[in-house]
């Protein structure tokens, strides 16, 4: 029923014809939502949209490649004022979010390097030690941050008649899809094979051929990346940034969506991201209870579905499949 | 030059602190190789307790032994109803790091849900602010019980890993759960009451640390990175090099404080962290884990 016969086949985003009406439906729901739903709703989206984006350069690292990090807040940070300064200089938003982008994946490298002496629990507290000593830098270090009052970024000018909040949700959608297919292909490319290669089992890998020190720095330079932009991202839909809000509960909401979307999975790293933004604003009134629930979440993901949210989509679309056996 | 010793002094108290949160990192750490991220949680939560016996007009020695209890009780509960859990489902190592994680996230809610997120001040019987002179140095009564605390503390944990059947059978896990098991240790039950014993020595820390700063629900946050940051130093899996690491970590920051630069003075840990990472990962004391592929 599902044989897949060529390689054209095999390469194929949506094999199925119900994927593909699905995959359609889906796409139509996302262009109309913001004409239908409250401007709230949809700056959430948009919320949603460019955390998605950070998650999944977390996912590449941690999830594909198995090395755990705790300094996302450093490279959101960096990211963030990268941009910021960058806007402030006069380039344009696509050049600014890219530079963004290539500065974080430099410090990226860096941390990177020591990465390839140390693994486990001594890399999460390098990492962890690097996303507080940045902070640390952007708070003390008054040129970076813009000082007390913090950075003021200016927003996009909506173009084609449409109001601010929608044109913004249209861009980070569309940067959240390009980023999706192309994490779609490097996973499929010799790149993913690699990273996985390496979370299996680095020594192993090496064995195979892959050089160990190519590939993980260019993991922790792509995931850096990825999280610069979303850094990037955010500092531009929240128009003002100050180092405070990239402190190590950041680094570790990011962790959190990463586990509960699902390890080493593109689709779970969307679901989660969705989960952690959306959980706080539908308990906007026990904002305390916050960490109690993405704690359990964290309990019941690891014990009973240790794919995460993704997982459990799984066994809905598999249930389904075979209904009425099962 | 009295300055200096000064300023080591004051070092020195932190860095017993330091040595005791370090303590418990260790202990964990060498017998179920988990980093516990939820030790600096549990510390917090059970001093909260002591400020809840102690404004309800509890003695000293009562509310200290009851919030000793709780966080061993904490730790061990951790311990049995989700690692032990978690194991048979087959969990690899850094699965069970990932729910210290989210132990404690949980404790961090509940804290801030019971307590609020208003900074309280711990009604302590030892003052800050009586001092003793000896010689050209000040040290006050606080730094004084902190560091009796910080040294009682080790010499019982000595005595317990070192003196006891209990500890012995602690080691022998710890060098190799298999070959203990094959003896007929309980290991189970030897690493439960381990997770308990680095719980306690977190409160200690904990309780004796609440006095100098304001109680609220992230004030362990700090000390539990010190404390990694000492671990580390003095190598993941020596007990020795923890009490070494922390107070070299204590009197270095101090120092540092004085005479260098004081807004940098919390970045020199994790400074170090990443030199001792990278010249000699095993830190001052400890002994490298060889790995099989």
């Amino acid at each position: 029923m599902d044989l897949v016969e060529s390689y054209a086949e095999d390469l194929k985003f949506a094999r199925k014809r119900v994927t593909q009406v699905l995959l359609g439906g889906l796409l139509a729901a996302l262009a109309v939502f913001p004409w239908l739903a409250p401007e709230g709703a949809v700056f959430s989206a948009t919320l949603v949209a460019l955390t998605a984006i950070g998650v999944m350069g977390q996912n590449l690292l941690i999830g594909y490649t198995g090395q755990i990090s705790f300094g996302q807040a450093g490279f959101l940070a960096i990211g963030a004022f990268g941009f910021g300064h960058l806007r402030i200089w006069g380039a344009p938003f696509l050049v600014a979010l890219v530079g963004a982008g290539l500065l974080a994946a430099v410090a990226g490298i860096l941390v990177g390097f020591p990465s390839l002496r140390l693994k486990g629990p001594y890399l999460s507290i390098a990492t962890l030690g690097f996303g507080v000593a940045v902070y640390q830098v952007f708070v003390n270090w008054e040129v970076l941050s813009g000082g007390r009052s913090g950075l003021a970024v200016s927003k996009l000018t909506p173009l084609f008649g449409l109001s601010r909040s929608q044109w913004e949700y249209y861009v980070y959608l569309l940067l959240l899809m390009v980023f999706t297919l192309v994490t779609y292909n490097l996973i499929s490319s010799y790149v993913g094979r690699a990273f996985i290669a390496i979370r299996d089992s680095d020594i192993a890998a090496e064995v195979n051929g892959i050089n160990l020190t190519r590939y993980k720095l260019l993991a922790f330079a792509l995931s850096s990346f990825y999280t610069g932009v979303h850094g990037a991202l955010y500092a531009q839909v929240l128009g003002h940034i100050e180092p405070q809000i990239f402190n190590v509960l950041e680094s570790i909401t990011i962790f959190v969506a990463v586990i509960i979307g699902g390890l080493a999975s593109i689709e779970g790293s969307i679901l989660g991201a969705a989960f952690v933004i959306l959980v706080p604003k539908v308990l906007s009134g026990f904002r305390e209870l916050v960490p109690v629930i993405f704690g359990v979440a964290i309990l019941l993901v690891l014990v009973f579905q240790q794919l995460g949210l993704f997982g459990l989509w799984l066994k809905t679309r598999l249930y389904f499949q075979l209904w009425p056996f099962r | 030059m009295a300055r200096g010793l000064q300023y080591a002094l004051t070092g020195l108290s932190a860095g017993s602190l330091y040595a005791l949160v370090a303590l418990g990192i260790v202990l964990i750490y060498r017998s179920t190789r988990v980093l516990n991220f939820a030790h600096g949680d549990i510390a917090t939560l059970a001093t909260f307790v002591a400020f809840s016996l102690l404004s309800r007009g509890y003695s000293f020695p009562v509310a200290l032994l009851l919030s000793l209890g709780t966080g061993a009780a904490v730790g061990i509960a951790f311990y049995f109803g989700v690692l032990v859990r978690a194991q048979r489902e087959g969990a690899n190592l850094l699965s069970m790091v990932i729910l210290t994680l989210g132990l404690a996230l949980i404790i961090q809610g509940v804290v801030v849900y019971v307590w609020g997120a208003e900074p309280v001040a711990l009604p302590f019987p030892i003052s800050d602010v009586k001092t003793y002179r000896v010689g050209a140095v000040v040290v006050s009564q606080l730094s004084l019980a902190t560091m009796a605390a910080g040294l009682v503390a080790s010499a019982l944990l000595y005595l317990l890993v070192q003196r006891t059947r209990l500890g012995l059978a602690m080691r022998a896990t710890s060098e190799n759960v298999m070959a203990a098991q094959t003896l007929g240790i309980p290991t189970r039950l030897v690493l439960g009451v381990s997770w308990g014993v680095a719980s306690a020595l977190g409160v200690v820390a904990g309780i004796f640390l609440a006095p100098a700063l304001l109680l609220d629900p992230f004030f362990m946050l700090d000390p539990f990175l010190k404390g990694f940051a000492a671990a580390v130093l003095g190598g993941l899996n020596s007990l020795p090099g923890a009490i070494v690491g922390g107070l070299l970590l204590g009197v270095a920051e101090s120092l540092a404080g004085a005479y260098l630069t004081i807004q940098f003075k919390n970045t020199l840990a994790f400074a170090i962290i990443i030199v001792v990472l990278l010249v000699r990962p095993e830190g001052l004391l400890g002994k490298e884990f060889k790995e099989r592929v």
